[in-house]
């Protein structure tokens, strides 16, 4: 129930980044056979299930295959920094998921361990500044190839993400208003001792904030920098081999790190639904389990099996998140580049920023008339229902968040439906073939 | 440990900086600026300023830059370029110049404990109990938003003139 020695400290500390490396290495293996099957999946097809046992040596295979292949490159590219932007898209991927916590700290014979790489009083924004150094990677890429559709990809890339930064940016204030503080523990902490998720009382701060995500890793919807059918692959055209692969290591890293972050910011991160066991802090020197009515910290007891519970509780809540990400590059179009930045810039801004307001304005009025516990979390979540709502049907109206062609689909089915029934057994008859009977 | 890195954070800064000056290529000369934004936040974790570090990485490495890097690539100017300073005389101003600048600050700086500008600040004890009372944000907001409002709200109305004046300025060329 101590906290660890210096030395013991080092050694949890070096045990736990070998972990979460390997651990979020396997995960992206499988991440990109997720991929391939989910889309095989939804387009009605089997995917890769050749390699191994339902195909889950394929990865490997991959792998492999990516390793061996002959790395090119380009007469013209600027050398040092062809070599240097793919190393310099994956660091910021991997490394910001050191500030996740990914379970209930365990007991061990040396003291309390903490299941989180390094638990830094900045949490969140460390997250956000390598957000913001990820650009990087993709923008030298473009650029060093001195590819025309490369370049192109590069300078998408950065409008993009610069512009969504802060929609992502102003989406979890209303957050960290609510936890108080910045660091990721804190924040699920305070979704334990509020008994709600924050998915419910700030409703509108996660459509936020997952939109952005996803223009952030610049997935489908936003794989602007991509963008198959207009500029071969964007960025990455003149990359081969493990420098190729080594963009999409960074792409599902950051699906994971935004998966992962959805889940702690959210959807209480490692803690257990509808169970109290699990709630642990660090108080004062001491982990505690919540507060009596007068005030003084209860003893928390950490065991093993709570910290496998509450790691699975994590894992899958991640997986959701991951899974909804592969789900929306099978199912949406990708927007045109000027849907992009109005989005950003005229939508998303603006109504994080009232959000913000809003929500500091409620917090404060339920403050001062002394509104705590449940009624809070409740009257929260009515007000942020009402503004996700009103967001969604009336701000918006279908334009950009009904996918950016559904008022004009809607249009387009009316005028159909009108010429057909108008039409019927004139011009447009439909032409049939001759009927023998 | 600390002593070490700090020496380490600053030879990067320094060396990060000679490069953004020599270097030819303004993109090479940008991303050495970066380095040197990221080696001074190091030296602020240093200090247990831990905000200010996130702060700088975001605002300037993370956004500043990439606005920087986007009017380079919107300008085509990613190629060598010749230096603007070409005359021994001009060299010679530029270099009397910044070790005019350079001499003032450490004037200013200088590490004596009598030093007024080192009075204002709490030290490490009261340095973590301001964090363990206010937290990483809070140490920061408090005095931002109470005692230097004034300041800060004049700040926020300079920039917001600057935007202003760009925006007025582009819409004149055009």
């Amino acid at each position: 129930m101590t906290e660890l020695s210096p030395t013991a400290f080092w050694i949890a500390s070096w045990a736990k980044v070998m972990l979460v490396f390997t651990g979020l290495m396997v995960a992206v293996a499988y991440m990109t056979l997720a991929e391939r099957r989910v889309s095989a999946f939804i387009q009605d097809r089997l995917g890769p299930n050749r390699v191994g046992p339902f195909g889950l040596l394929q990865p490997i295979a991959d792998g492999i295959k990516n390793i061996l292949k002959e790395e090119t490159m380009p007469a013209t590219a600027n050398r040092t920094f062809f070599i240097l932007a793919p190393a310099l898209s994956i660091i910021p991927a991997l490394v910001a998921f050191a500030v996740i916590p990914f379970a209930a700290p365990l007991t061990t014979p040396w003291g309390v361990v903490d299941m989180i790489v390094a638990d830094i009083p900045i949490g969140v924004l460390f997250v956000l500044a390598l957000a913001s150094l990820g650009v990087y990677g993709l923008f030298l890429a473009g650029w060093s190839s001195n590819n025309k559709y490369a370049f192109l990809g590069g300078v998408r890339s950065s409008a993009q993400m610069v512009s969504y930064e802060v929609a992502l940016g102003l989406s979890l204030i209303p957050v960290l208003m609510l936890a108080g503080n910045v660091t990721l523990t804190e924040v699920v902490w305070q979704q334990q001792q509020l008994g709600f998720w924050y998915l419910l009382p700030l409703s509108l701060a996660f459509v936020l904030f997952v939109v952005s995500a996803f223009a952030e890793t610049n997935r489908l919807p936003f794989d602007l920098p991509e963008a198959e059918s207009e500029l071969i692959t964007g960025y990455h055209t003149e990359y081969s081999g493990m420098k190729f692969s080594m963009f999409f290591i960074a792409e599902y890293a950051h699906i994971l790190t935004a998966s992962a972050l959805m889940a702690t910011l959210f959807l209480g991160g490692w803690s257990v639904p509808f169970w109290a066991g699990d709630h642990m802090f660090w108080y004062q020197g001491a982990l505690i389990s919540g507060f009596t009515a007068a005030g003084e910290p209860i003893a928390a007891n950490p065991a093993w099996w709570k910290t496998l519970l509450t790691f699975l509780s994590f894992a899958l809540k991640t997986a959701f998140f991951a899974f909804v990400f592969i789900w929306v590059r099978w199912t949406l179009p990708r927007f045109r580049y000027d849907q992009v930045m109005h989005l950003g810039w005229k939508v998303m801004l603006p109504t994080a920023l009232a959000y913000v307001i809003g929500i500091a304005a409620a917090i404060l009025t339920l403050d001062q008339l002394g509104v705590e516990g449940f009624l809070f979390g409740a009257i929260l979540t009515v007000l942020s229902g009402a503004a996700t709502l009103f967001f969604v049907f009336v701000v918006d109206r279908d334009r950009v968040i009904g996918g950016g062609s559904a008022a004009r689909a809607d249009r387009m089915r009316a005028k159909l439906d009108r010429e057909f029934t108008r039409g019927a057994g004139a011009a447009h008859e439909l032409p049939v073939g001759p009927v023998e009977r | 440990m600390v002593d070490v890195l700090f020496f380490v954070f600053a030879a990067m800064a320094v060396g990060g900086a000679f490069g953004v000056v020599l270097q030819k290529n303004p993109v090479s000369s940008l991303l050495f600026m970066v380095g040197t934004l990221g080696a001074v936040a190091g030296i602020f974790v240093l200090f247990e300023a831990h905000f200010l570090a996130a702060i700088q990485v975001i605002v300037y490495a993370g956004a500043i830059m990439v606005l920087f890097l986007f009017v380079i690539m919107l300008l085509n100017l990613g190629h060598d370029y010749k230096a603007d300073i070409r005359s021994g005389l001009g060299a010679f101003v530029a270099f009397a110049t910044s070790g005019a600048i350079a001499g003032f600050l450490a004037r200013q700086f200088r590490g004596a404990a009598d030093n007024p500008i080192y009075q204002q600040f709490p030290g490490p004890e009261g340095m973590d109990q301001l964090l363990a009372e206010q937290g990483i944000v809070g140490a920061i907001a408090r005095p931002l938003y109470t005692e230097y409002v004034v300041a800060f709200e004049l700040v926020a109305i300079l920039l917001l003139v600057a935007l202003v004046g760009a925006v007025a300025l582009a819409k004149k060329r055009a």
